[in-house]
């Protein structure tokens, strides 16, 4: 189904004179409202007043995350706090992003085109099963969801029996979830011998981390469904920003009110349609938190062909990875960098450490490997314990992640590379 | 129907809208909300040919008009009641209507004249009361529903109305408004600049916010009544007494 026709399947020059309007008024707004953005834009020497074409968004400087985290956390608000009425943070609480009420009400709508495109109508039991929390993604879909008009179950994540009989007795028909957990619920269907002909699964619509295609065909084979793919950015919106329609061939890119961009991710110069770069986005309807440039650190390339379902969007294909060493753990983002930071905010000094992450099942597990301390001798057993214990808590509370900390000989660790990824093995 | 990108225009030296782009599409009702000053006069002078744009385009029904002299882009079927009525006080009401109905009979669609004057009494019962009397006798509300009137005669694709309520009585204010908004169902394209925010997006599908010359909002007209900046600054609500009043934000 496509929820909004008129501006899904808009002819591309209406589009595009949409685009430039918002994009001069977001300039403006953000030149007057956010302080950070008029010292970017006046260090640049570049006047919002001269943007004439939608082409010269590249004379604007980028964002990164890191500008994020030094206005932490409301320094690249554009509207005051009272008229904010949603908050979200990423994991490590390093970021903040807010919502009006308008903003609240776009999203909805972008989420119910994602889920519209995925198979999802009103007469549809959908679960959800992201986590409600300051991420973006349960409460993002919940409301999209609730404007499709579908009976919504907000399960949260977790407790994965409890999901599977909700989905049996509740007649779920269509579950939201990142892909790693839905493999795990498709595996766990499979162990208890349940035949996913029972259930009345009919679609799967699964983002918060990159996925291939095999992952696809065993969750779709497993539970008997069509899986989507939705791609969204915690910083830019959250789900919402594009979606896969039942076609399965790419992202239809919300460019109504996200204008994208693929950069190299070296020389940060714009990539024509097709080739694989950095994704950049620039929010053209946000009031509350907008962003101007961002880089999303994705790597991904754009699709013009015309698809066959009628949106005239172009389309993104599925990211292939990102352009920075950022791990994306059960739809959560971890930095080597600030794994580090933690450690030697713990131990006074960074201590040799190795970050590994697995796939023993369908989700992904981190265990930081760390050599004893200088003067730590093995005799002393019982303060190792407490150490990695001590570890273990602090990371999985600063991470919004749970961590295994290991001990293991210097030498190890000091040989080895920094992270080590045995999922892409 | 209407598409202007980055458009500048002023007074000479004196620059008064800042690359600003809009849009309206056939059968919308748009407005422009601004305070006074933020350049919306301008911006329909500028599109109706009054004024030459000193940078950007105009496409009005897929035709670059940027260069067209004003009875050119009237002719193309763009019309302007302009603020402040301005009817011609010497003459009737009837006469009025005829010059309005000018165009028309230079497209050869004289003998249509008769009909349009009909429809035009029909949505505006006053004036037929009234066709003989001179305009500069009616009242206030009255010579707003002939300019109106006039502009309807041209069977224009696109009206454009500069401060239709200005001086006018809050119930005459509710008429107008109403006329707009019958406009509006029955297939008329308006593109409506007004200083009564309020009642300019209760009216519209969509509307844009003017601020020195600049666009800085793009919404539809639902959205822009619950942009509490929007409230603050032009729908005369103070939010923060409200706060102390009922001890809760609406």
């Amino acid at each position: 189904m496509v929820w909004e026709p008129e501006k899904e399947c808009m002819q591309r020059d209406e589009l595009r004179q949409l685009q430039l309007e918002q994009l001069q008024a977001v300039l403006a707004r953000v030149y007057m409202h956010v302080p950070f953005y008029r010292k970017q834009f006046d260090a640049c020497k570049v006047d919002p007043d001269d943007f004439r074409s939608l082409d010269d968004v590249r004379q604007l400087p980028f964002t990164s995350k890191a500008d994020l985290q030094e206005n932490y956390p409301y320094g690249l608000f554009a509207v005051p706090l009272r008229e904010v009425v949603r908050i979200h943070a990423s994991a490590c609480m390093s970021t903040v992003v807010g919502y009006t009420r308008n903003d609240i009400k776009t999203w909805s709508n972008l989420v119910a085109r994602v889920l519209g495109a995925g198979g999802v109508g009103k007469d549809d039991v959908v679960q959800i099963a992201y986590g409600y929390d300051l991420s973006t993604g349960g409460f993002g879909i919940h409301y999209g969801a609730e404007r499709i008009g579908a009976s919504v179950i907000p399960t949260s994540t977790g407790n994965t029996a409890r999901q599977i009989k909700i989905m049996r007795d509740f007649k779920t028909t269509a579950l939201v979830c990142t892909p790693s957990y839905a493999l795990l619920i498709a595996e766990t269907i499979h162990k208890q011998g349940i035949n996913p002909g029972v259930l009345s699964l009919k679609y799967g619509l699964f983002g918060g981390e990159p996925w291939s295609e095999a992952v696809r065909q065993e969750i779709q084979d497993k539970l008997h469904i069509v899986a989507t793919d939705n791609y969204g950015v915690s910083e830019v919106m959250g789900p919402g920003v594009a979606s896969e329609c039942t076609e399965r061939n790419g992202l239809h890119i919300n460019e109504d009110h996200f204008l994208v961009e693929v950069v190299d991710p070296k020389t940060l110069n714009p990539l024509p349609v097709g080739e694989t770069g950095e994704l950049v986005i620039t929010t053209l309807t946000k009031e509350a938190f907008p962003v101007i440039r961002f880089r999303t650190r994705d790597l991904t390339s754009l699709l013009a062909e015309p698809c066959p379902c009628g949106r005239k969007t172009m389309r993104m294909a599925r990211v292939a990875g990102r352009s920075d060493d950022v791990l994306i753990i059960r739809g959560t983002k971890v930095s080597p960098s600030q794994i580090a930071t933690l450690l030697g905010e713990i131990e006074g000094q960074v201590p040799p450490h190795q970050v590994v992450v697995e796939r023993p099942g369908a989700l992904d597990e981190v265990t930081v490997l760390i050599a004893p301390g200088e003067s730590g001798a093995f005799d002393e057993l019982r303060k190792q314990h407490e150490r990695l214990a001590a570890i273990e808590r602090r990371l999985s509370s600063e991470l919004g992640l749970s961590i295994n900390v290991k001990l293991v000989e210097r030498k190890s660790v000091e040989s080895g590379p920094r992270v080590l990824d045995k999922r892409k093995a | 129907m209407l598409r202007i990108r980055s458009l500048e225009a002023g007074y000479g030296k004196l620059k008064v809208l800042r690359r600003v782009s809009i849009h309206v599409s056939p059968g919308e009702i748009v407005t422009i909300i601004g305070a006074n000053g933020a350049g919306k006069t301008t911006l329909l002078q500028t599109i109706a040919g009054l004024l030459r744009a000193q940078a950007g385009e105009i496409l009005f029904d897929k035709q670059d008009v940027g260069r067209h002299a004003p009875e050119a882009i009237a002719f193309l079927g763009c019309a302007l009641v302009p603020e402040g009525r301005q009817v011609f006080a010497p003459m009737t009401v009837r006469e009025n209507l005829q010059i309005g109905a000018y165009v028309q009979i230079r497209r050869g669609h004289a003998r249509e004249v008769e009909s349009d004057l009909g429809r035009v009494f029909e949505l505006f019962p006053r004036l037929k009361e009234r066709v003989s009397q001179l305009a500069g006798t009616l009242s206030g509300g009255e010579q707003q529903m002939l300019a109106i009137g006039r502009a309807l005669m041209a069977r224009p694709k696109l009206i454009m109305m500069d401060e239709p309520s200005m001086g006018l009585a809050p119930l005459v204010v509710r008429d107008i408004f109403a006329i707009i908004r019958r406009l509006g169902s029955e297939g008329h394209t308006v593109l409506l600049v007004e200083q009564n925010a309020k009642a300019a997006l209760r009216i519209a599908n969509r509307g844009y916010v003017l601020e020195n010359g600049r666009i800085l909002l793009e919404q539809s007209a639902e959205d822009l009544l619950a942009n509490r900046d929007v409230q603050r600054a032009y729908l005369g609500r103070d939010l923060d007494s409200e706060t102390e009043l009922d001890g809760k934000r609406r």
